[in-house]
């Protein structure tokens, strides 16, 4: 509800404070246009078919124009596995040379100058493929070309006063045009389905599409909660069948070919599994520290380490980068070379914090 | 996740209950820590709801925003808050002792000892998840920059008094809560995932209420049923049995019972203010009375299950012996509390919105190696760590077999026994790889010879053995000792010396101020320049936020 008085508030007086934002972000040679100077073509049409139609011609004259203007709402097509899905971003701007931007307008805030990362990179990946959709249709016009860089529109801090952020979505780009491109088209997975299934919610029962929907193979992993309506059914068949990833998917790394829990345990405590592989090795080591370190601790209860209380301000680097260290025997000039780097990277936030890490740590454990 | 807790989830999901992965609590507790469950409103971009907060856990102090659209009822809750929260944490504030701590003389620039008050104990927060902290980031965010009618008489919107002062303690407190390993505030989920592993996934353990079902299952469930129920059940009217521990509430929750109630105290609102005559307002009165009672009893209701797990969680956590080096680590968050107590008390403005180039570059050094200090004493007070140090061959557990006296070939030979260790693990030694052990608290090093023909390994002791040619006694290891080698140092060393402010290289903008661009207040927030917000930044760096008709904090 707010999102949408918000995205009417920007888009107001057609536009003006949205393309001032966008020329003062983006930059470029052409001051933004004056209240009401840019052009807001209707795009109205009936059917999707014929909406992407008409968005279609009005980026073409927009294009040919030589001035701005915003199209509000457009509707553009993109073919998915196979299938065509109809998009609609919030805007798109044509520059008077030709340039199409994606603009986004979103509704959580912008506090001093930095929002949510795991929204923003939503919204990132949301406008990656608008600019795939817009690509194929400027392919078509002459003259025209799409910006990959989008522009994202929040409102600044605590108020509703809108500001804007500049997002590079080359990442996104290159990422969602591999994903399409590998994608399995509709058909051959319709193939693999048992004849006569169906996912039609209005004329089966419940039974039925339950059926339906244990023919159909499904990787479960946690992420999925958060985004799956099916999840939970997943995750009761992930652990039905007593899967690993179940866990999560960075579990699966150091295990090797063992994928059920029961297998890991057997392995773990010598049951099965063959010694000389480092897996169930490691596993076995693993099990037998737990253990003994779980028996000290029950034979001497309340057992409290020796208190030092010395204050040792001052860093030398995390130790889980140690291992990294002490293991990839890094020489002590790279080492050194990190360090600086990463120092003077220290002033611009919080995001360097990891790389930080393992070079400082590099360079203490080289320098010991 | 490490191989050693990835193998105490799945003898979690065998079991059915969550395992220990620690054998003492890791963080302090405080006697009476003040809890606090917030929730926010849907939609609104953390606009608060309601929260609950307190020290005594059968008597919650309960605010509500009813209609948390409207800035005055929402200024009205946070003026409450203050009131809650500001009072404990001054009850801390003057119970100090002396202590010494190192400055720079301003004169001879040299260090020197000075004795300052040190508060003897420091108040805690304690929030139900992650989610929760970020939120009392927001809150002190949204809270420090406000003004109140006292300090600014021509504010169109003035901020109830002491606002702004929570503000700046809910802001130091959410920076704090970035430190490894410290614990002025703290979320249950958090604390409860550091000693237990569940047979769920990390992301499935930010649900306090399934965590706690693993941990501590009610009745003869196993903790993978029990959880299960906190997960999905719904009672008759669709309403989560297990409501979530926020800050953000269940839709279900948010269309079926408040959004009705929040029209009806409109309605309720809109008849008052129509109201005629005096019987008449009186009887609107009673019905607007009325309207927002039901909402504060339905978020009390919602939030009530979230506050009792969290102290559940405290008795979890309370039944862990604390470890022995946690109070060291207290005694820093005490350092950070009493700072920001002087810091208030010596009228310095609020923290600033952004860090200048020097100051991010403490935080981040201070938080690194708080990190390696964490880790390194978490393994020196839990074996059950440290087993999985050992694993990974950062350190091992070794039986003393040998003790051979040598001297160091300097002019005044001083003592350099030889210790042969016999071992199980499979330390990562090399050629002079430095090894420490804990002795009376304090680390002793000693570095890697050589291997013994039957694979034991040699190690030479450095240091802590006094000055006399003879080592003091106690300082070197017998034969028969069992001893815990770590190949990690025990105590973090000071990186190099940051520039002061004044002096930050144009590499990293220049000292704060200096580019001539005016702090806030300039129309646009994010685009200025970095550091010109630096806490040597004139008044200007410290205005208000601009205020609108509609806000949402």
């Amino acid at each position: 509800m707010r999102g949408n008085a918000f995205e009417a508030k920007v888009k107001a007086d057609g536009g003006t404070e949205l393309l001032r934002l966008l020329v003062e972000r983006l930059g470029g040679t052409e001051p933004p246009p004056g209240p009401g100077a840019a052009a807001t073509p209707d795009l109205s049409a009936s059917g999707p078919e014929g909406r992407v139609a008409r968005t279609a011609l009005a980026l073409r004259e927009a294009t040919g124009s030589g001035g701005w203007t915003l199209l509000d709402h457009p509707l553009l097509a993109l073919e998915v596995a196979g299938s065509p899905a109809y998009l609609e971003p919030d805007a798109v701007v044509v520059r008077p040379d030709g340039r199409w931007t994606v603009v986004e307008i979103k509704s959580f805030p912008m506090i001093d100058g930095s929002a949510d990362p795991s929204k923003v990179g939503a919204a990132a990946r949301q406008a990656a493929v608008y600019v795939l959709a817009l690509e194929r249709v400027a392919a078509r016009t002459a003259g025209a070309e799409v910006a990959d860089r989008v522009l994202l529109v929040c409102p600044r801090d605590f108020s509703n006063l809108p500001t804007a952020s500049v997002v590079d979505v080359r990442k996104q780009l290159s990422v969602t045009r591999r994903q399409l491109a590998r994608l399995t088209r509709i058909e051959d997975i319709a193939d693999t389905v048992p004849e006569g299934t169906t996912f039609d919610l209005e004329h089966c029962s419940g039974d039925e599409l339950t059926a339906a929907v244990d023919s159909v193979p499904a990787s479960y992993a946690p992420e999925c909660l958060a985004a799956c309506e099916l999840a939970f059914h997943c995750r009761a068949r992930s652990r039905e069948a007593d899967a690993v990833e179940a866990l999560g998917r960075g579990v699966r790394g150091e295990l090797g070919g063992l994928t059920t829990v029961a297998s890991v345990l057997a392995a773990a405590h010598g049951e099965s599994g063959d010694p000389r592989d480092p897996t169930v090795a490691a596993l076995r080591r693993a099990a037998e520290l737990r253990a003994e370190a779980l028996a000290s601790a029950a034979a001497a209860p309340g057992r409290t380490g020796g208190g030092d209380g010395r204050d040792g301000p001052g860093p030398a680097g995390s130790l889980s980068a140690c291992e990294a260290a002490s293991t990839g025997g890094t020489s002590s000039s790279g080492a050194t070379t990190t360090s600086t780097r990463t120092r003077s990277r220290a002033g611009t936030g919080e995001a360097a914090a990891t790389g930080h890490g393992h070079g400082r740590s590099a360079s203490a454990r080289t320098e010991s | 996740m490490s191989l050693i807790s990835t193998l105490a989830r799945m003898e979690a999901v065998a079991s059915g209950s969550a395992q220990p992965l620690a054998t003492v609590r890791h963080r302090r507790i405080s006697d009476r820590p003040l809890v606090l469950v917030p929730l926010t409103t849907a939609g609104e971009a953390g606009a608060p709801l309601g929260a609950l907060v307190g020290t005594e856990r059968d008597a919650p102090r309960l605010l509500t925003v009813a209609q948390p659209r409207d800035r005055d009822l929402r200024f009205a809750f946070l003026g409450e808050l203050a009131e809650a929260v500001l009072p404990y944490l001054d009850e801390y504030a003057d119970a100090v002792e002396p202590a010494e701590r190192s400055e720079a003389d301003p004169e001879t620039g040299k260090r020197v000892k000075v004795t300052v008050e040190l508060c003897a104990d420091a108040p805690q927060i304690v929030v139900p998840s992650r989610p929760g902290i970020d939120f009392v980031r927001l809150l002190g965010r949204s809270m420090r920059f406000r003004r109140t009618a006292e300090e600014d008489p021509d504010a169109a919107y003035p901020a109830p008094p002491r606002v702004p002062l929570l503000g700046r303690w809910l802001t130091h407190y959410g920076e704090r809560a970035r430190v490894p390993g410290s614990s002025l505030l703290l979320a249950a989920t958090d604390l409860l995932n550091r000693h237990w592993a569940t047979g769920q996934s990390s992301l499935e353990d930010q649900h306090l209420g399934a965590l706690l079902a693993w941990i501590d299952p009610p009745g003869s469930l196993s903790g993978a049923d029990a959880a299960l129920h906190a997960e999905l059940d719904r009672d008759p009217a669709g309403q989560l049995v297990c409501p979530p521990a926020g800050p953000a509430t269940d839709p279900a929750f948010d269309n079926k019972l408040l959004a009705p109630a929040v029209e009806a105290y409109d309605r309720a609102r809109q008849a008052l203010a129509a109201a005629e005559d005096g019987p008449r307002a009186e009887e609107r009165l009673a019905r607007l009375t009325a309207a927002e009672h039901a909402i504060r009893a339905l978020l009390a209701d919602v939030m009530r299950p979230t506050w009792d797990s969290v102290w559940h969680a405290l008795d979890l956590l309370r039944e862990l012996p604390e470890g022995g080096r946690v109070a060291d680590r207290w005694t820093r968050d005490r350092w950070s509390f009493t700072g920001h107590r002087d810091r208030v008390r010596a009228g310095e403005p609020p923290q600033p919105r952004h860090d200048d180039a020097v100051t991010a570059a403490q935080k981040l050094a201070s938080r690194e190696s708080a990190q390696g200090q964490l880790e390194a004493q978490e393994a020196l007070d839990d074996p059950l760590v440290l087993a999985g140090r050992r694993l990974s061959g950062e350190a091992f557990l070794s039986e003393v077999t040998e003790v051979v006296m040598a001297y160091s070939e300097s002019r005044r030979p001083s003592p350099r026994p030889l210790v042969t260790v016999r071992t199980d693990d499979r330390p990562q030694l090399g050629e002079g790889v430095k090894v420490y052990r804990s002795l009376d608290g304090k680390p002793q090093s000693a570095e890697f010879v050589r291997y013994e023909e039957d694979g034991s390994p040699v190690l030479r002791l450095t240091d802590r053995m006094g000055r006399a040619k003879d080592p003091a006694p106690g300082s070197v290891p017998e034969k028969g000792d069992r001893i815990a080698w770590t190949l990690f140092e025990h105590d973090q060393r000071g990186g190099p010396k940051l520039p002061d402010p004044e002096d930050t290289p144009w590499t990293h903008g220049g000292p704060p101020g200096a580019d001539g661009t005016p702090g806030v207040g300039a129309p646009d927030g994010s685009g200025a320049a970095r550091g010109s917000y630096g806490r040597t930044g004139t008044d200007a760096a410290v205005g208000p936020d601009p205020m609108t008709e509609e806000d949402f904090l």
